[in-house]
């Protein structure tokens, strides 16, 4: 039995060598938000964060993965999915159809941690994930919303919650529900 | 609240099914998912709930569960028909969750729930009639339910947001109170809808309902299904469609560890299946495959091209609109502009992979899937299980993008149940490599087009001649639709008026007619259809003649368009608002297009910029979209930016060729998709004239093309008549 610490678990596992850390997550660990696109790293969607860094989980074999090694998955990375990144994006609707979106969320809460004020060129540069419904423009904008509600909770300015208070740019209508699911 | 999952009633009649069938899973069985979204919805037992109508459920605490028969991909299409379905409820909208009745369900109820079909952008517009009465009846009968129990006319008692009043006694009940009684009631027989003026909800930016799950990694696709004691398929059918499985050499195969069994499947396609999908996959690798590739073998895209253009000039050639005498006021014309386009094959690259998972014995079939069309999904069931629909059962699961992939054929949903079928009372979960999904597809049709127009000594033209040749998606897939050699569809966007997709321009005499050429390459409804290439041919030669005759593009197109009001009025509310009149910023060039597809009206105007070295820069899309009524407008905007994404991956990247009678490209590596750095700013005009419902999802794809490869002449004077982009030069 190998070990690997994922979302803060030492969790046992058993593979060949070559298994890529994907489908141990996906088929022995049940961590499904973590998906299959290319098995090639083009595509982004098996993105995960191993202490910290975005990593394409579908050609990296969990054999080379120390049991030191932190491994967060879309399911860890925040208990009630209350990330800036993860409410920025239920405040402006960003997936379309979502397959894709837990390799953008972990993209782009690596880069706001590495960059806590990112340009256009650093989100150009570290979003290379691919989308085919076409979500980019609210991947921007989500990330950008983040950005700004992570400065002003520094500043201590309303943490948290105060994405449910910001009118989004979109104009978009929440029910209190919608805004509140995850919190818990 | 889960939505989009598949109704408590399917998971009732699933639960019983595969105790019936399989005996190991009957101990401990449930679906995780389904007992997830328990979880979330505190009162679910909704099967002891009687429904008020086949569209709607109301439980004891107020949550009002709206049936959908549409799937959703991504296209908002769940939010969507909930909105008109409330509308009409007068629901309280915080409380509306969803949930997705079977297709056995629909056949046994005699199709309650009418097409489950979700393509041709017609998930709305198609079923909003009978979705907003459906709520209209329900919202009737639990107001009467009331009135009964308040001994008062029903006249007297008002309604809004789940809360039925009667102001004479100053009572008040909710939905939740008397939906038992209500469900007892027989519906009216005629019902009046609301007028679209008095909409409270149809209209309004609400959010979707089924992105909170997409942002914490809950939401179930069918690539995460888990049944217990299930095991999983990678499949490899033939690479050169027509070819055969002559046989396979396993030994290499059979060292892999967790490999359970090596089945063949059909007559073209061989499987492994294994404990996990990753095992199965490397066990496929492993297996020496020898194919019968058959008459296709040696087929090349070199070789189709120079058929199809044989066909640019042949006399066989179906006639889809016609005024006048094109040919022959072009032969008697002063001077003639001619161009040749082409548009090639391509793959719609799903970002979920195909997939499905069966459980088959002698009495019963289940199949969970992502589906676009879940009686489609059924049938191939059916058939692929020798057994009865009545036998059978399908449950839909979240798409990972659809694209039109997942909704005409269902070659994957029959695969996995001819391996299931070698492996009774095991559930299967059958996965395609990304690389399968790419040599496996249902491609973009191969056509070329053939554009010649008359020009009179002043330049006005005379006359216009369109022809098409190439693939027919029809004489694949639905030969009985082909009348007289003539696929109509074909004809997407240039038809001679109907609601559906019409020609926005009047030419005094006109011929537009199609050759058929069919290569081995079967061709499939990829997003946006036939309306794609016919924009891109018409919109871009409309230029080529502006150019011509030196006239402003959109000067041309006004005198052109006298007679189409509506089509004009979106392209104008694009050049108002780029501000068309004034100059583009010093460097960057504008281009234009406009098309009727889907029962809708696009425009877009490019602006692009293009480098020395022959960079292009798509740095800002105006687009419109006349869609009649706009039920969700910021899903609109989130449709049409999604269309310059889909749309502009296809026309800078995207091609689909043949070598050895196999598709070449295997991967994002080599057929690439647009990614956030190509993505430009887009401006989305909502202009919706109303009377009418127009689509959405699609219509705006074939506006992309067109309007990119317009601005990429004004900038450069290079006018690119074959897609992709990557294959020419920019370079000044």
């Amino acid at each position: 039995m190998a070990k690997l610490n994922v979302n803060g678990t030492v969790r046992d596992f058993q593979a060949d060598s070559d298994t890529p850390l994907l489908w141990v997550l996906r088929e022995q660990l049940g961590l499904t938000g973590t998906k299959y696109g290319c098995g090639i790293a083009q595509c982004g969607s098996c993105t995960v964060h191993i202490d910290g860094a975005p990593v394409r989980s579908c050609v990296r074999p969990a054999s080379s993965v120390k049991p030191t090694e932190k491994i967060v998955t879309i399911e860890g990375l925040s208990k009630d999915g209350s990330h800036p990144i993860q409410k920025a994006w239920v405040a402006l609707d960003v997936p379309q159809c979502g397959f894709c979106q837990s390799g953008m969320i972990m993209a782009a809460t690596a880069l706001v941690k590495a960059k806590p004020n990112p340009t256009d060129k650093d989100i150009d540069e570290a979003m290379t994930n691919i989308c085919r419904c076409g979500t980019y423009n609210r991947v921007r904008a989500g990330i950008k919303m983040a950005v700004q509600e992570m400065a002003n909770a520094k500043a201590g300015k309303g943490a948290g919650k105060a994405t449910k208070k910001v009118a989004n740019a979109l104009g978009i209508e929440h029910t209190e529900g919608q805004l509140s699911r995850g919190e818990a | 609240m889960k939505n989009g999952q598949p109704v408590n009633a399917g998971r009732r009649s699933f639960v019983k099914g595969a105790a019936a069938s399989a005996g190991s899973l009957v101990v401990g069985f449930h679906v995780p998912f389904l007992k997830n979204a328990d979880a979330q919805t505190p009162s679910s037992a909704s099967t002891a709930i009687p429904e008020i109508n086949a569209w709607v459920v109301v439980k004891p605490d107020d949550t009002v569960v709206v049936r959908i028969a549409r799937s959703e991909m991504g296209q908002g299409t769940l939010t969507g028909l909930a909105q008109l379905v409330a509308e009409e409820l007068e629901c309280d909208w915080a409380k509306v969750t969803t949930e997705y009745p079977t297709p056995g369900q629909n056949l046994a109820r005699s199709r309650a729930w009418g097409d489950f079909g979700t393509g041709g952008s017609r998930g709305i517009r198609q079923s909003q009639d009978y979705v907003r009465k459906g709520g209209a009846i329900a919202r009737t009968m639990l107001v009467q339910a009331a009135a009964d129990e308040w001994k008062v006319p029903a006249t007297e008692c008002t309604v809004a947001k789940s809360v039925i009043s009667h102001a004479a006694s100053k009572r008040q009940t909710t939905f939740g109170k008397v939906s038992a009684a209500a469900a007892k009631l027989t519906p009216p027989k005629d019902i009046a809808l609301k007028d679209p003026k008095n909409w409270t909800l149809i209209g309004k930016r609400v959010a979707r309902l089924d992105t909170v799950e997409k942002t914490t990694g809950k939401q179930i696709y069918g690539m995460d299904l888990k049944l217990p004691g299930m095991l999983n398929a990678a499949i490899k059918a033939c690479p050169v469609f027509g070819g055969k499985l002559k046989g396979f050499d396993d030994s290499a195969t059979m060292k892999v560890a967790g490999i359970k069994k090596i089945v063949r499947v059909g007559d073209d396609a061989v499987a492994v299946v294994a404990d996990t999908w990753w095992h199965a996959k490397k066990g496929l690798d492993a297996l020496k495959i020898e194919w019968d590739e058959g008459a296709n073998a040696k087929a090349s895209s070199a070789a189709y091209a120079e058929v199809v253009k044989a066909g640019l000039t042949a006399k066989d050639a179906a006639v889809g609109n016609k005024n006048g005498d094109a040919l022959a006021a072009i032969a008697a014309s002063a001077k003639t502009v001619e161009a040749v386009y082409s548009y090639p094959h391509q793959n719609h690259a799903c970002m979920e992979t195909m997939n499905a998972t069966a459980v088959w014995t002698a009495e019963k079939c289940e199949v969970w899937t992502p589906t676009q069309n879940g009686e489609g999904a059924l049938a191939a069931t059916s058939e692929a299980a020798g057994l009865p629909n009545s036998k059978c059962e399908v449950y839909k699961l979240h798409l990972g993008g659809g694209f039109g992939r997942r909704g005409a054929v269902h070659d994957w949903v029959r695969q996995v149940v001819l391996i299931a079928k070698q492996m009774p009372g095991t559930p299967i979960k059958l996965i395609w490599s990304r690389e399968e999904d790419m040599v496996q597809g249902k491609y973009h049709p191969l056509t070329h087009c053939k554009m010649v127009a008359g020009l009179d000594e002043k330049g006005e033209i005379t006359g216009l001649h369109m022809r098409i040749s190439g693939q027919s998606i029809l004489a694949s897939l639905r030969p009985e639709a082909i009348r007289n050699g003539m696929d109509p569809v074909v004809f997407q966007g240039l038809n001679d008026g109907g609601g559906e997709a019409m020609i926005g321009y009047g030419f005094a005499n006109l011929l537009i007619d199609h050759a058929m050429r069919n290569p081995h390459v079967p061709p499939g409804f990829w997003r946006g259809v036939n309306l794609n290439q016919n924009a891109i041919y018409l919109e871009c030669f409309i230029d080529e003649i502006a150019a011509a005759t030196k006239q402003d593009p959109l000067a041309l197109r006004r005198k052109l368009m006298t007679k189409y009001p509506k089509h004009q009025a979106v392209l104008e509310a694009v050049a108002k608002h780029v501000g068309w009149d004034k100059p583009a910023p010093a460097g960057v060039f504008r281009g234009l297009a406009q098309t009727h597809g889907f029962g809708s009206y696009v425009a877009a105007c490019a602006e692009v910029s293009v480098s020395k070295e022959g960079a292009l820069k798509v740095h800002r899309i105006v687009a419109a979209t006349d869609c009649g009524y706009a039920v969700n407008p910021q899903q609109i905007e989130a449709q049409v930016e999604g269309s310059f994404v889909y749309g502009l991956g296809a026309a800078l990247y995207q091609e689909c060729t043949v070598k050895d009678g196999r598709i070449v490209e295997t991967n994002f590596h080599d057929y690439p998709s647009l990614k956030l750095a190509d993505m430009p700013k887009v401006e989305t005009l909502i202009v919706a004239s109303g009377g009418f419902w127009g689509g959405v999802g699609e219509p705006t794809i074939a506006v992309a093309a067109p309007a990119v490869l317009n601005a990429i002449f004004a900038a450069t004077g290079k006018r690119i008549r074959d897609l992709p982009l990557k294959n020419h030069s920019l370079k000044a």
